[in-house]
């Protein structure tokens, strides 16, 4: 059975339509890339499978439970995780109480919840950075700091907007290699990205957006070569 | 613009005390003394702007707080200190007395105001919706960044906005001034009732606003006659929670 | 450790000082000091680390005040009975009040707070069988005796009581800030969102932010009722009263255990000897210099007190 079942998810915002019949599934252990130009509603996805949002038709089910109506704290606990595109770490608290916020959700005890955060902060590489201000943190450290964040909720399913997007080149192989790391553990990812190359590396099933519709649902071999894909985005940044 | 002026109430006070003092040293009448209102208004928020706001602008919630709610407290026990407690009023008007509209008999001066207020809340919008800088403004209260790299002169946005918004104040203390006393505490009612209006309507609305207006009004007059007088501001931030309890965003707000 | 024998040479110091200073007025400025510290200390439970910054604290020192008042003057019940019936109701109230208030945010749950505080304060402005606006005053008692609550011929035992509420407050937020909730409500100041995203329940723990901070400012609203003997919706319910609560957790610095303590133990005495030396002119220049300080602290030092002492022993480190 599937892990997430988006089905028939549509979202409108004022006239706007952000996601139209969206489905797709997932399964446990899969890596799934999410893409398409911007504006497509990908994050807004992100924001109806995690109760950020409601969508005005379609069901989110979580292996086979409908959670569409549930809030984001309960999506939470069900083993969903999810980062931000705009990166939102606490910003008046350190790194490492960050991560423990997280960490809560396994236990009601701080000093294991230090312990877990501490673990969650080693398996990002940013154990030296425990006891900073999360505030003072680079672009790329407050990618790992979400990431730890997350991780340290014990999630199934980790939902990723933009792993590579705004840090620095020497930083994106680094992430990579990390969230390849975590899909080995087990655990269920699904990763909007822009970088086209790490996307295809990565990812067994991508999964293309263009205007709020699903466009492809394939593999990577063959949303390269699907004619649809090609036009509305491969194209540019292919050549590119 | 994301920033609630705590003082407005305060700025209010001010302005009726500059028509208050127009007429009792300069024997000008409060619709003689409105432009000046206007401007040592505009002037006071221009400055409040410089002075204040934009050290706490992109500081914690509770500075950008406390600074206007301080501003507030000074103002008030500076005018209690200045002029002391003492109910003022101006005596004999231009505009006094009754005329009847219909079958009912409205004050003149209360009649003028109004009028002079709805003709405020057309030139206002009418200059956020038309004018170049009305447009920039409105921008720079959706999001500053977004302006700032669009080339607007976000600073000056801001100053703008707290001078046309104290220069309004003004206005309305005037005219106030006409037919209400004039004391250092005035302004705390009216500034909760204008807040009240404006999170009625919802934030950055104009035409919303004027709405929320006349919704403010007419329940605050039918709790005064169908309940008690004594209550009726009571009645009216009641059933502000109340709506909000329903949409947080306001009756016309889109958030 | 040298913190740790610093603080029990403080409490220790605080304890015998009703041994030494036998004058009233000593002791009424300690009183005094450590009222409005236990109210800000409250306060900044559910400001400071939960970051609602509310601007109508008064309305529930006001329903302690009240609450026990009238249950000794109309019931003729121990005020400690009035004590515990303010606080559980001053609780039951904040949590019908989270409802609408807690659906704002920001400047917008500020100003909706001042609003419950204009509603309450007119409410009981109005409410004759509670004294209406005229006020009501405590039923004087003799002998002296605990169980009256009230203590005439010395000061010392309302200075212990005062202590205690203070203590009561500091223990409190040290075990929050010691549990997981006190992470969670710091989660919850810093961004919603996010603390959702994080299983964080982000409307249970503002409700529970505020039960604990009422609750904790209705004992205070009963201790001041059994010191003034006398309340009335001016002294007890108003938004000046809420300012207050505010500004001794703002200047000593908010969101920290002591920065409250820090700002009554500054502002008290500053506001009882400007009263003294300035009071009866009625020209309110003590207000107009708080108002001042607001401004000065709002743009200068949001950290407060606390937040400067920090940062000047950061420095002399560094």
């Amino acid at each position: 059975m599937s892990l997430l079942a988006v089905a028939g998810v549509t979202k409108r915002f004022g006239g706007v339509v952000a996601n139209r019949d969206v489905t797709f599934e997932i399964r446990p252990g899969e890596l799934v890339g999410v893409i398409g130009p911007n504006g497509a509603g990908k994050s807004t996805l992100f924001d109806l499978i995690t109760g950020f949002e409601r969508p005005d038709a379609g069901t989110v089910r979580l292996d086979g439970r409908d959670v569409t109506r549930l809030r984001p704290d309960e999506i939470s606990r069900l083993g969903v995780a999810r980062t931000f595109q705009k990166l939102r770490p606490f910003p008046g608290m350190t790194t490492l109480e960050n991560v423990m916020i997280g960490a809560f959700q396994k236990t009601s005890d701080v000093g294991a919840a230090r312990e877990a955060a501490r673990a969650a902060l080693a398996a990002v590489g940013l154990a030296d950075r425990a006891d900073a201000h999360a505030g003072g943190l680079s672009t790329g450290q407050r990618k790992r700091l979400e990431l730890a964040r997350a991780l340290a909720t014990g999630p199934r399913l980790l939902l990723l907007d933009e792993v590579t997007g705004g840090v620095d080149q020497a930083t994106v192989p680094g992430l990579v290699r990390l969230v390849r790391d975590l899909h080995a553990t087990g655990l269920a990812l699904v990763v909007i990205e822009h970088n086209m190359r790490v996307i295809m590396d990565i990812a067994q099933r991508v999964v293309a957006l263009q205007l709020g519709e699903v466009i492809a649902d394939a593999p990577p071999a063959e949303i390269v070569r699907d004619p649809r894909v090609i036009d509305v985005y491969l194209g540019e940044a292919w050549r590119a | 613009m994301e920033i609630v002026n705590f003082a407005h109430g305060e700025f209010l006070m001010l302005a009726m005390y500059v028509a208050f003092f127009a007429w009792a040293l300069g024997h000008l009448d409060p619709l003689l003394a409105l432009p000046l209102a206007v401007l040592a208004l505009a002037a006071l928020g221009w400055a409040t702007y410089h002075g204040l706001i934009r050290w706490v602008l992109g500081g914690p919630m509770l500075a950008q707080i406390f600074a206007t709610f301080g501003l507030a407290v000074f103002l008030r026990a500076g005018a209690q200190f200045l002029w002391g407690v003492d109910f003022r009023v101006v005596q004999d008007p231009w505009l006094g007395g009754r005329v009847a509209l219909g079958p009912v008999f409205v004050g003149l001066p209360q009649l003028a105001a109004s009028v002079a207020a709805l003709v405020a809340f057309l030139g206002l919008w009418r200059f956020l919706a038309r004018s170049e800088t009305g447009v920039a403004l409105q921008a720079t209260a959706q999001d500053r960044q977004a302006a700032a790299l669009m080339g607007v002169d976000t600073d000056r946005m801001y100053a703008l906005g707290w001078a046309l918004g104290a220069g309004c104040v003004g206005a309305a203390g005037a005219l106030l001034a006409m037919y209400f006393y004039v004391f250092p505490d005035v302004g705390g009612t009216f500034a909760l009732l204008a807040y009240v209006t404006v999170a009625l309507g919802g934030f950055g609305n104009v035409p919303a606003t004027l709405a929320a207006g006349v919704v403010v009004g007419l329940v605050e007059v039918f709790a005064g006659l169908l309940l008690a007088p004594a209550i009726k501001y009571a009645v009216v931030f009641l059933l502000y929670l109340a709506i909000v309890l329903w949409r947080p965003q306001g009756l016309f707000g889109r958030w | 450790m040298v913190k740790r024998t610093a603080l029990l040479a403080l409490l220790a110091a605080v304890l015998v000082f009703p041994a030494v200073f036998t004058l009233p007025f000593p002791r009424h400025v300690m009183i005094m000091i450590f009222l409005y510290g236990s109210l800000a200390v409250a306060w900044n439970i559910l400001a400071g680390y939960c970051g609602q910054i509310s601007l109508g604290h008064a309305v529930f020192f006001g329903i302690g005040a009240y609450t026990s008042t009238l249950l000794v003057a109309r019931a003729g019940l121990t005020p400690w009975a009035g004590m515990a019936a303010g606080a559980a109701l001053a609780v039951v109230f904040s949590q019908a009040v989270a409802f609408p208030v807690f659906r704002l945010r920001g400047h917008y749950f500020a100003i909706a707070t001042i609003a419950v505080g204009e509603i309450v304060q007119t409410l009981v402005i109005n409410w004759d069988w509670a004294g209406g606006a005229r006020g009501v005053f405590v039923p004087i008692k003799r002998p002296d005796s605990l169980w009256n609550f009230q203590f005439h011929e010395s000061k010392a035992l309302y200075y212990y009581v005062a202590l205690g509420l203070l203590l009561l407050g500091l223990a409190v937020t040290r075990w929050l800030e010691r549990s997981r909730h006190g992470y969670y409500f710091r989660a919850v100041r810093e961004d919603q969102q996010a603390a959702a995203s994080l299983g964080v329940n982000v409307a249970r723990e503002k409700h529970r932010a505020i039960a604990v901070s009422a609750g904790l400012t209705a004992l205070g609203g009963t201790f001041y009722a059994q010191y003034i003997f006398f309340i009335d919706p001016e002294s007890v319910l108003s938004l000046s009263l809420s300012i207050l609560i505010c500004l001794v957790a703002v200047l000593g610095g908010v969101g920290t255990l002591w920065g409250p303590v820090v700002g009554a133990a500054v502002l008290v005495p500053l506001s009882e000897y400007t009263r003294v030396w300035l009071g009866g002119t009625g020209r309110a220049l003590d207000v107009v210099i708080y108002g001042a300080l607001i401004m000065v602290i709002a743009v200068l030092q949001p950290a407060g007190l606390v937040g400067l002492a920090a940062r000047l022993g950061r420095g002399r480190r560094g």
